[in-house]
């Protein structure tokens, strides 16, 4: 996410010293090299040596690099084998997704013990209204150095912070201060500090706008915040054109928003060589449908909708996606209307490279209403236990002796053993 | 092959022949309607599944079979002129000639067309009217979802003169029950019919007084019933599977009997309706005398309606799907509908007030819907 803001020039700093900073009760807090510190951290022959965390396979992909990796040009969403030429000697490290969670639990609980008002955007970062805690552990500045003590005392890890009075310019504060540092940009300095920023630094702009900028020979923030609005909505659509009129003078109102609640849920799974036999594609949905559900079931949330996504050896892909009569957060229901999508798509005994499933039309579980039924799913009467109660279940093991510990008879095979990379 | 018919006639005959076409017919022939002249046109169509055959009266000039596509006899025959339609064959050809239109079209091989199922042994008949009324009533709850098949169908169970329909897609249950005249007085059957076929079968045969329906024994090798009325007569596959055990669903005692007129009732709901969004129930609130309809919540728009009612035993708020609430009154074909209630989250039964014209002949079961928090 950091890596094209890091990527384009640097901006001076606003100056040193501790300035005016009681405006800046936005915090952003960013892990540094996250997944590779704590690595790092737990294997100490790792230690100065770059590292690269992802998939060893054929198809891996870089999910994190330390400072050491990313200095030979290595990123994160760059293919295995590309980082492996551009970095020889760096280690490969599989990831351990248990260890990064509860890490990044112990670090939120840092966050929450400084302000209930925490953001989390990611396992290795969340946003802070530090407004309310200022009175209790003083100016921000001083809250955030707190935080980086603590999580570094706690934790052994570094983090970076930065504090401006909105989440967009305190964002680009902890990057521009990466890795090991903080950033207070205080209100009247933050023109002084975003206008010599490149246009990719604001939030929003991807290459294509960025391409469009350009020929409106606009390179800096400083040139859109000095283009006029009006040029800026034609060129670029009305609502982009407002948006980047009111970045560029340091205006972004969104809060910090402690839950936002998920559109959708899902996991996908990129196979180490293409398969064909349905009976295998069959095998990756109920693994999938299983980690799908057992995270509707862990947030309370149940689905109206579920999708799969198929791609094809040739990198067509296909979503396709079924509404059911009412919703569920059910294993066996969710892999089953996976397994019909899978079978009506058309692409049965077709080399598949990638398979997912998505539970969307997200509703609450508890609170929505339930249209009850005499029957169940299979048209028979209701028994006092079924598939709800087993899924439940799961959940109580796999909350003492962790996830995998029960699991479908089908995936308990040797190949099944690996867990996939999986995206949430 | 040569006959003449008035066009009326012909183009009904046709038109109710065609319904049975396959939309994508398995093997091309399955697309013909055959159309066989002896003393009688007879009119035959089929789909594997459904077979349709009518006859009416022509003047014959020449007997003879042949086989043409049906949706454009269907077509052609709908948009005449009101004449005498003749129709002829000339070699491979066919002609169709009314007033002064003509029309040629091309045959299909006869010789291919499969030949329809025989008509099982004759079990009895029932008056069509009732017949169509009472299969509406219950079809509306069958299931739609092909995932579970046996839910799709209306469950037929024939003990002597007694006639029992029932058929639900797991959040209602409608059952109607109606005599008939058996053949034989000690008759004991059941069928399980596919429930949209079995609908658009009893609506169209009711030109004629009676359906006669006949269904094969259980025994006698694949399932089938066909049905007979005004000279169209029908085959049909049974499905396949264990209809659930539907008279162990009704509730044994109930707390609340309430009575509303349905008009008002459901012209009601539909207006509170309006503002429940998808999924989202209406609430119904009985009490002594009133009943108050509710629907929305407070993030959304929100709709409240009372109205007249009467309730003995306890209070009760109870929450329904609305258009599964609208699809009962609707079927219950009585101007008073009464409300039976055991708890909010037990089913509660439908029924119309008994009257002059009997109206505890049918019963609609609904689930409802469980409100949280």
């Amino acid at each position: 996410m950091s890596r094209r803001q890091l990527d384009r020039g640097s901006p001076h700093l606003p100056g040193e010293g501790p300035g005016d900073d009681a405006g800046c009760t936005i915090l952003h807090v960013d892990m540094d090299a996250f997944f590779a510190s704590v690595e790092e951290r737990d294997q100490p022959e790792l230690r100065g040596r770059p590292v690269i965390v992802g998939g060893a396979g054929a198809r891996g992909v870089v999910s994190a690099a330390n400072y050491a990796a990313r200095a030979f040009g290595v990123h994160s969403a760059m293919p295995m084998s590309r980082a492996r030429r551009l970095c020889p000697q760096a280690a490969v490290v599989s990831p351990s997704h248990g260890k990064y969670g509860e890490v990044s639990a112990a670090v939120m609980q840092v966050l929450q013990s400084v302000t209930p008002e925490v953001e989390p955007l990611a396992l290795d970062e969340a946003f802070l209204d530090v407004s309310g805690a200022v009175r209790r552990l003083g100016p921000p500045g001083e809250i955030a150095a707190l935080i980086r003590q603590r999580v570094h005392a706690e934790q052994e890890l570094t983090c970076s912070v930065g504090a401006a009075s909105t989440k967009f310019v305190a964002k680009l504060a902890s990057t521009h201060c990466k890795p090991d540092g903080m950033l207070v940009v205080p209100d009247d300095r933050v023109v002084e500090f975003l206008h010599p920023l490149p246009c990719g630094a604001l939030w929003g702009v991807g290459d294509r706008t960025e391409e469009a900028l350009k020929r409106l020979g606009l390179r800096t923030v400083g040139d859109i915040a000095h283009t006029p609005e009006a040029v800026l909505r034609r060129e670029l659509g009305q609502a982009l054109g407002a948006h980047l009129a009111a970045l560029a003078w340091g205006r972004d109102p969104r809060p910090v928003v402690t839950s936002t609640p998920d559109k959708s849920i899902g996991h996908e799974t990129t196979f180490d060589r293409d398969i064909a036999d349905p009976e295998m594609i069959r095998r990756a949905l109920l693994r999938l449908s299983e980690s799908t559900a057992a995270r509707l079931r862990a947030t309370g949330q149940a689905c109206r909708t579920v999708s799969v996504k198929l791609r094809r050896a040739d990198f067509t892909t296909f979503t396709r996606s079924r509404t059911l009569p009412e919703p569920t957060d059910g294993t066996q229901k969710i892999y089953a209307t996976a397994c019909a999508l899978y079978e009506a798509a058309g692409v049965e005994r077709q080399r598949l490279r990638l398979v997912g499933v998505r539970a969307e039309n997200l509703t609450d579980a508890a609170t929505a209403p339930h249209q009850m039924t005499f029957l169940d799913e299979h048209g028979q009467a209701q028994r006092e236990t079924g598939w709800t109660e087993a899924d439940r279940a799961i959940d109580r093991v796999a909350r003492k002796f962790g996830r995998g510990a029960v699991r479908p008879a089908s995936l308990v095979r040797p190949e099944a053993d690996a867990e996939p990379p999986s995206t949430p | 092959m040569k006959f003449r018919v008035d066009r009326d006639v012909l183009a009904e005959a046709v038109a109710w022949t065609a319904r049975t076409l396959p939309v994508r017919p398995p093997v091309p022939v399955l697309a013909g309607m055959l159309l066989d002249v002896d003393e009688r046109l007879r009119l035959s169509s089929f789909d594997y599944e459904v077979s349709a055959q009518g006859s009416v009266d022509v003047d014959v000039e020449e007997p003879g079979s042949v086989l043409v596509s049906g949706r454009l006899l269907a077509e052609i025959t709908r948009s005449l002129d009101s004449q005498p339609v003749e129709i002829s064959t000339d070699g491979s050809k066919v002609t169709v000639a009314c007033g002064g239109a003509k029309f040629t079209l091309l045959t299909l091989p006869a010789e291919d067309y499969p030949s329809l199922p025989d008509m099982p042994q004759l079990s009895g008949a029932v008056g069509s009217d009732v017949f169509a009324s009472a299969v509406g009533q219950v079809a509306v709850a069958a299931g739609r979802d092909d995932t579970l098949p046996v839910l799709t169908g209306v469950r037929v169970e024939i003990e002597g003169e007694k006639v029992t329909l029932a058929s639900t897609d797991r959040y209602r249950l409608a059952v109607r029950e109606l005599t008939w005249k058996p053949q034989q007085p000690d008759i004991s059957a059941i069928a399980l019919v596919p429930a949209k076929t079995l609908a658009d079968t009893a609506k169209s045969l009711t030109s004629g007084a009676e359906v006669a329906i006949a269904l094969s024994s259980e025994t006698g090798g694949e399932g089938m019933i066909g049905f007979e009325g005004g000279g169209r007569r029908t085959t049909t596959r049974l499905l396949d599977g264990e209809f659930p055990k539907f008279r162990a669903l009704f509730p044994n005692e109930t707390n609340s009997l309430a009575e509303v007129q349905t008009g008002p009732f459901a012209e009601a709901v539909k207006r509170v309706a309006l503002v429940a969004e998808r999924n989202t129930p209406v609430r119904l609130a009985f009490s002594q005398g009133e009943l108050v309809l509710e629907a929305g919540t407070g993030d959304e728009a929100q709709a409240v309606e009372s109205m007249e009612a009467t309730l003995e035993g306890d209070d009760i708020k109870i929450a329904f799907n609305p258009q599964f609430l609208l699809d009962g009154l609707a079927a219950i074909d009585s101007d008073v509908a009464r409300l039976h209630f055991t708890t909010s989250t037990k089913p509660a039964v439908i029924t119309g007030k008994p009257g002059d014209d009997g109206g505890a002949d049918y019963r609609y079961l609904l689930m409802p819907v469980r409100l949280n928090a």
